[in-house]
């Protein structure tokens, strides 16, 4: 397998806090790859950098044999990344299919092939009986699929998930689990997730890696990084092991 | 089953609309046989206003951009097609082709310096009211166009109505912006409808989230700001062959943007209905206002400018997306279900 995307020594400073430093890793085509940490590690600043929200003060980002670093967001959408937002964030006054519409007509230049786009996703999401509603009218995990399928509709071969299960209810947690096992496996999307909830990184995730204060402390299988000790002692505490 | 009767509703809506608007097209176009002079006088400026308020309503209601400064466009339409009729015997016509370029790219000229930066909500909207203001204190200085005494265009008595050179009487004048309204209203529907217009309502709801969602928003929001200013100059070809005199003090003045903008927010903002519903609300009441006032024989300058206010104010706390939007659904015309 060859890597789709590869960060190599990327760092970013907020005036004097280091954000993210010297942070390196490669998510290979096809696989889930989980990011974790504590809050505060830069997981999401490592996010912006990759999608094009802010530019990385050193290192490179290669995505799919292209450098993507300094672009900005929609033109690294164009490339194939597309982002989720951990606050979601729908167009509020839009339908729930016109907000997928949006994400679709990247790629198509019809209404209304964008819009068969939009319902074949909104059917595979349990989103279609409340396509007509406006999007600020969804509950919580209802917008947090939205915000997937507004994703998935630019045709990505890469999707960042930016703590999409965080707030969900167990078996919300495994239904949409279940639906981004089926979208990987059944074409071949790779995904690069942040995530508090071990639930779905466990049950998702290739490989992770663990970030802190900045630094990643640790890479491996869900099951190697666990037992890590250094991962133990800064982020899961004694207990989850 | 539901897929088909939701369908068979939004037809109906459709459908009831379509025969609302080929009524009020009827009662329009059969107007000038009805209405005295007077009433086609304020039929003209509501229509005027439902024009400038659909070109407004470009920018701000489906691209979520407020301009504060549409005078501008209206002012250097009117002066466009002025010039060239008076000093160049150009008729208003070939004037428009001319004006539609220049306002255009006024208005690139302002959304590059804005959007480029950064300059958003309020302070795009000051940008906006400053380059108009440039424009007016601009305009009274430059010679060429008669400067503060202002620019007049030859009134001559036309035997009959000279549709080309725009000479005629009200009638001509009624008909022609109620083309331009409707053709306005066709244009802003069919960009509404068209990927452009689903880009446009991305960028208005949350232009971050557009942006992630690969909506190149600089583009889109430059070619908001161009059309709308493109459409606005048709405007100001119309003001100037219909009153036949200009002066800056008048046309860029900031009253004149102010106006535009009040029946979009009466009629609500984003809708393809709000700004001729408001057009004909706001002009509607405040000439009746006017005609009332002058049977009591009262004379009070500035009235109309507080009942402007007062219908803000009413809007603004009971209705605040506009008379529009809980019209329809009264009417049964919404498509979107709750």
């Amino acid at each position: 397998m060859t890597a789709l995307l590869s960060l190599q020594r990327i760092s970013k400073r907020f005036r004097g806090l280091v954000a993210v430093d010297g942070v390196g890793f490669e998510v290979r085509q096809g696989e889930i790859f989980a990011v974790i940490g504590p809050n505060g590690a830069g997981k999401t600043t490592l996010f912006n950098m990759i999608a094009g929200a802010l530019k990385p003060d050193q290192g490179s980002i290669i995505f799919d044999g292209r450098p993507i670093h300094g672009l900005s967001p929609d033109v690294v959408c164009r490339r194939g990344i597309a982002r989720t937002f951990q606050l979601v964030r729908p167009f509020p006054a839009l339908s729930v299919e016109d907000n997928v519409v949006v994400g679709a007509l990247l790629r198509r230049h019809g209404v209304g092939e964008a819009r068969q786009r939009a319902q074949a996703l909104l059917r595979r999401f349990d989103l279609f009986d409340r396509r007509h509603r406006p999007a600020s009218a969804l509950t919580l995990p209802d917008r947090k699929r939205l915000e997937v399928v507004r994703a998935l509709a630019t045709e990505p071969k890469l999707l960042l998930l930016d703590e999409v299960v965080a707030g969900l209810r167990p078996t919300e947690v495994d239904r949409l689990v279940a639906v981004l096992r089926e979208l990987n496996r059944d074409s071949g999307l790779t995904i690069l997730m942040i995530e508090h909830v071990m639930r779905a990184v466990m049950a998702l995730a290739a490989r992770v890696l663990v970030l802190d204060h900045g630094t990643a402390i640790a890479e491996g299988t869900p099951d190697d990084v666990v037992r890590d000790p250094a991962v133990v002692q800064s982020y899961l505490g004694a207990e989850a092991v | 089953m539901s897929a088909i009767s939701l369908a068979r509703v939004a037809g109906g809506a459709s459908r009831r609309i379509f025969v609302l608007l080929a009524l009020l097209l009827a009662v329009l176009l059969a107007a000038p046989w009805i209405a005295n002079d007077y009433l086609l006088t304020v039929l003209i400026v509501i229509l005027y206003s439902a024009f400038t308020g659909q070109a407004w309503n470009i920018m701000m209601g489906f691209a979520g951009q407020l301009s504060l400064g549409h005078a501008l466009y209206a002012g250097l339409g009117a002066y466009v097609s002025a010039v060239l009729f008076v000093d160049f015997g150009i008729g208003p016509w070939i004037g428009f082709l001319a004006a539609v370029p220049v306002a255009a790219a006024a208005g690139a000229i302002i959304g590059f310096l804005a959007f480029r930066f950064g300059v958003a909500g309020v302070y795009f909207a000051i940008l906006t009211i400053a380059f108009a203001e440039f424009a007016r204190i601009g305009f009274d200085h430059i010679a060429a166009v008669d400067a503060s005494a202002g620019l007049f265009l030859p009134v001559r008595q036309v035997a009959h109505n000279d549709l080309w050179h725009l000479r005629g009487d009200p009638t001509m004048f009624y008909y022609v912006i109620l083309a331009a309204t409707v053709a306005a209203f066709i244009l802003c529907r069919l960009l509404l409808e068209s990927r452009i217009g689903y880009f446009w309502r991305a960028i208005r709801e949350d232009e971050e989230a557009a942006r992630a969602a690969g909506v190149a928003t600089f583009r889109y929001k430059m070619v908001a700001v161009m059309i709308s200013a493109g459409l606005t100059s048709f405007a100001g070809v119309f003001y100037a062959f219909f009153y036949n005199n200009l002066f800056p003090e008048q046309v860029f003045n900031i009253g004149r943007s102010i106006e535009m903008i009040l029946g979009p927010v009466i009629g609500g903002i984003g809708t393809l209905f709000g700004p001729i519903l408001g057009a004909f609300v706001l002009t509607g009441l405040a000439e009746s206002l006017n005609a009332a006032m002058a049977a009591f024989g009262l004379d009070m300058p500035g009235a109309k400018q507080v009942f402007y206010g007062v219908c803000l104010l009413v809007v603004i706390v009971a209705l605040p997306q506009g008379v529009w939007p809980p019209l329809a659904r009264r009417l049964g015309l919404a498509k979107d279900k709750p």
